[in-house]
């Protein structure tokens, strides 16, 4: 799963109306919820709704994921290995750290065993959301093969850091660098934790902002008018784009005529420049193609 | 016989008479004699106010058999209809026919005098409610008769439908029966619908509980048309007078449909200097006028009218100059009231104006975009918004018909399924407004264009929308909710369901 | 297989279906109530004993009130509401 995905939206996993739609809302991809959203006398019914839905209807090509209790949890366990048998592309585990992650893939293991599945074939998000998960954060990437991205979880971390959490997010900018940065050094993922705030659009827009300017790859939505806020916030401007251009023609040029450097309006072009302008146009490919396969 | 969508009528019918089957929206031109009322009525110097009902109703000499018609812009607060059907009931005559503009849930105690026989025919544009219920169940003696706004407008005009005695609440009267609706305790704002009543029928009562002294200012219906002034406590409760249902929905389904139809709107090439715009007062109509709203700033653009139905939505961007003015039928609300009272550009328009297809010319005539709602609609496009999918009665085409017909381009938005029942059907189960008048289908799972407006299709493709078959949506719909049992289709005929020309585009059965 | 407590599961929300079992000494029986009862009503009852033959379960009274629920819904309030009368719940 190593595609781009943008945008995530937590549908709350006993609101038929809401999942029967999931499908109907831009998103990249869906986390099915089965913990924060619901109340403990309808675990048992969420989970048995959640795997009804994932038999029932195809989402792709969106991404599904499923946020199951922690697995520490009376419910965790019996979450990863009912919601596994259905096959969905990823489990979100919660309260992440590298125990928790391996218990994860084991159960994992039995499940694709028993099923037929292709080994490794469910994916693992960890939800980094305690100092502690934090610290670990390392280990928890080494703990699983399975990984494949890691999301931040703002409320629960700033409330176990006991600090306040803020519209313009600045307590969030050590745990947003530090992930951003483990994760591009392993490829994986890094998903930023939802805006709570559904009403506050320019909050909303700030957030994502910040985000991006660590190096999240994509954001978790809590609403669907959230989404194309950050699908578009993701895509290279169009002055990126066309910077881009100038610069591989100019080194395309340069590289002719046998020099190792040469100048874009006065500004010195490298090869990390060079590096920098390939990527935006791949993501601009990228994102394009994914418009394509979801409209 | 069959008309020309393929609904199954009657030749002939007791009670209403030779059937003219729908042929077409353009195909009936009016063929009768223009017939104005005014010389009927006997001058008179005396006084025309009145205090006690019941001695008016004796007065008015009320026979078995007579027409009586009411107007609807005190809606879920209108007192009138009841307070004067109670003693026209207690005098033992039977036979009625009650030609309402629009029939509510207040309107509930008609069910009874419909059980008894005191009322046996109901001419109406929308009904809602118990009376809706009954109705359908066949308590009426003969079918019932659904217009259009414009339709009824035409009937009353072209002396297809007669009058006897018109009951208009006027929030504001003088004692000559100059009417405004903009003052006293149950302003409504304008009063399009009474308009034709007051022109055509023989006799006229304005029924006010806030009577000025002579002369009203802001005159709607003028004391020309006025035969009495009857002085009541109260007309309308001002709580049932607003409809609860003008907010923007928050049901991020409809905010999808409603951004796209933005989209279409644009592509289409009709978001433009000087455009016309209506909208429905429905959640998600609403946020289609929200959305174009934020286009319209965006672009800096100027639109010529909005008209219909107005809601404060539409106030809000008439206020912030992106309308010149607003043609209003009937206000929606307490803001669209204001706006009325304080702005001369916030014109009153009469159901005729609005809608009539046979006058010298109808403001639906001159929309460029309209939003409409379906609570069904087939692959032919074809718009139920008379029934529910149980074939109960629940509403009626109001304006429906005639902004679809007048409108360059009709957009029909609603989500592809509700509650289990598929909106987009096979065959929907009453025809409301026909596929031929509706353009474009707008749902959250896909956006379908009317294969007449090749033109249409066109330019949305060509602005990157993508488009599905209408017949690929029904299986959409048919996927989630499996096939629906079909409904009883021998049943008693309850209800006729007229075009705005006149003819008959379907009937309601028996539930 | 007989129901031998009663049980339920499900909502009347929206899209939702609020399905109550009661044991029963006679074959399985449902009551319906839907607002769209006359397009889907069969259709329902159909999804309702499907699950149940499925499950095993012979003999039971269900009551169940609809609100709009797709079978996805009404086959999970179903499985929901039996295994809370087999296991009782599970927080407790």
């Amino acid at each position: 799963m190593s595609e781009v995905l943008r945008s995530l939206l937590f549908i709350p996993g006993n609101n038929p109306g809401m999942i029967q739609n999931a499908s109907v809302f831009d998103a990249d991809g869906i986390i099915f919820d089965l913990e924060d959203a619901v109340s403990l006398e309808e675990k048992d019914a969420a989970r048995t709704l959640i795997s009804m839905a994932l038999k029932t209807f195809d989402l792709s090509p969106k991404k599904i994921m499923v946020r199951v209790n922690p697995l520490n949890s009376v419910w965790g366990p019996e979450d990863v290995l009912r919601i596994a048998s259905c096959h969905p592309d990823a489990i979100l585990l919660p309260k992440a750290d590298e125990k928790a992650i391996e218990a994860c893939g084991k159960l994992l293991d039995e499940v694709e065993k028993n099923k037929g599945f292709e080994a490794n074939s469910i994916r693992i998000f960890a939800l980094i959301e305690t100092a502690f998960g934090l610290e670990h954060a390392r280990e928890i990437v080494d703990a699983s093969s399975r990984l494949d991205g890691i999301l931040l979880g703002g409320e629960d971390y700033t409330a176990d850091m006991q600090i306040v959490r803020t519209r313009e997010g600045l307590e969030l900018s050590y745990a947003r660098a530090r992930l951003a940065n483990l994760c591009k050094a392993y490829g994986l993922q890094f998903i930023d934790t939802p805006f709570t705030d559904v009403d506050d659009f320019e909050g909303l827009t700030f957030d994502i902002q910040e985000a991006i300017r660590w190096g999240a790859t994509g954001k978790a939505a809590i609403n669907p008018r959230q989404i194309e806020r950050i699908q578009h916030a993701f895509m290279p401007t169009q002055k990126d784009i066309l910077w881009a251009k100038e610069v591989l023609e100019a080194w395309s040029e340069a590289k002719k005529q046998g020099k190792g450097v040469c100048s874009l309006h006065g500004k010195m072009i490298d090869s990390p420049v060079v590096v920098r302008a390939e990527k935006i146009l791949e993501n601009v490919m990228a994102y394009r193609q994914k418009e394509e396969a979801l409209s | 016989m069959i008309n020309s969508i393929g609904r199954v009528l009657p030749e002939y019918s007791e009670g209403y008479g030779e059937i003219r089957p729908f042929a077409g929206i353009n195909k009936n031109v009016s063929n009768s004699e223009y017939m104005n009322r005014i010389d009927t009525v006997k001058k008179h110097k005396a006084s025309k106010r009145r205090n006690n009902l019941a001695e008016l109703i004796r007065e008015l000499e009320i026979k078995d058999g007579m027409t009586l018609s009411f107007h609807h812009h005190l809606r879920n607060g209108d007192k009138v209809l009841n307070m004067v059907m109670e003693q026209v009931a207690e005098m033992g005559i039977k036979d009625l026919t009650i030609a309402a503009s629009s029939l509510f849930p207040v309107h509930a105690p008609l069910v009874g005098w419909i059980q008894k026989g005191v009322v046996t025919s109901v001419i109406a544009s929308y009904i809602s409610g118990p009376v809706a219920q009954s109705i359908s169940q066949g308590d009426l003696k003969y079918p019932a008769i659904m217009h259009t706004h414009g339709g009824r407008a035409r009937a009353i005009e072209s002396g297809e439908l007669v009058i006897d005695i018109a009951f208009l609440g006027a929030p504001t009267s003088d004692c000559c029966g100059n009417i405004n609706g903009v003052q006293g305790p149950a302003a409504c704002g304008t009063l399009g619908y009474a308009v034709s009543d007051a022109e055509y029928a023989k006799k006229v009562v304005a029924v006010t509980d806030n009577l000025v002294p002579y002369p009203a200012e802001r005159v709607a219906i003028s004391q020309e048309y006025v035969d009495y002034v009857l002085v009541v406590d109260s007309i309308g409760d001002p709580d049932g007078i607003v409809s609860g249902t003008t907010q923007i929905t928050r049901n991020p389904l409809g905010l999808k449909i409603a951004a796209q139809a933005v989209k279409v709107i644009e592509a289409s090439g009709y978001l433009k200097e000087g455009m016309s715009f209506q909208t429905g007062a429905g959640g998600t109509s609403l946020a289609v006028a929200h959305f174009l709203k934020e286009k319209m700033l965006e672009e800096g653009l100027v639109g010529s009218f909005a008209s219909g139905g107005i809601t404060g939505c539409l106030v809000d961007m008439f206020e912030q100059g992106m309308f010149r003015a607003l043609l209003d039928v009937q206000c929606f609300d307490h803001e669209a009231i204001r706006s009325f009272r304080e702005n001369s550009r916030h014109q009153a328009m009469s159901a005729s104006k609005y809608g009539n297809p046979h006058n010298k010319g109808a403001v639906v005539d001159q929309l460029d975009v309209m939003i409409l709602g379906a609570t069904e609609i087939d692959q032919d496009f074809n718009v139920n918004v008379t029934t529910g999918s149980d074939g109960c009665i629940m509403g009626g085409s109001g304006g429906h018909s005639d902004t679809a017909a007048g409108a360059k381009l009709a957009i029909v938005v609603t989500q592809l399924v509700k509650k289990r029942n598929p909106i987009v059907k096979e065959s929907v189960t009453t025809v409301t407004t026909p596929g031929e008048s509706i353009d474009v289908l707008v749902t959250e799972r896909g956006i379908a264009v009317n294969p007449r407006r090749e033109d249409v299709r066109k330019q949305l493709l060509q602005a990157g929308i993508h488009l599905v078959d209408i017949k690929r949506l029904k299986e959409m719909a048919y996927e989630l909710t499996g096939e629906p049992q079909a409904l009883d289709k021998d049943g008693r005929i309850v209800a006729f369901v007229e075009y705005r020309d006149g003819t008959l585009i379907d009937v309601v059965r028996k539930i | 297989m007989k129901i031998e407590r009663p049980s339920q599961a499900g909502s009347m929300e929206s899209n939702d279906i609020l399905i109550m079992l009661h044991p029963s000494n006679q074959s399985i029986q449902i009551q319906l109530e839907s607002k769209v009862k006359k397009q889907f009503g069969k259709h329902i009852e159909q999804a309702i004993k499907e699950t149940l033959d499925e499950a095993g379960v012979t003999q039971v009274l269900v009551v169940a009130k609809d609100s709009g629920a797709l079978d996805y819904t009404i086959k999970s309030r179903v499985l929901t509401a039996l295994s809370r009368s087999m296991e009782g719940p599970s927080y407790e």
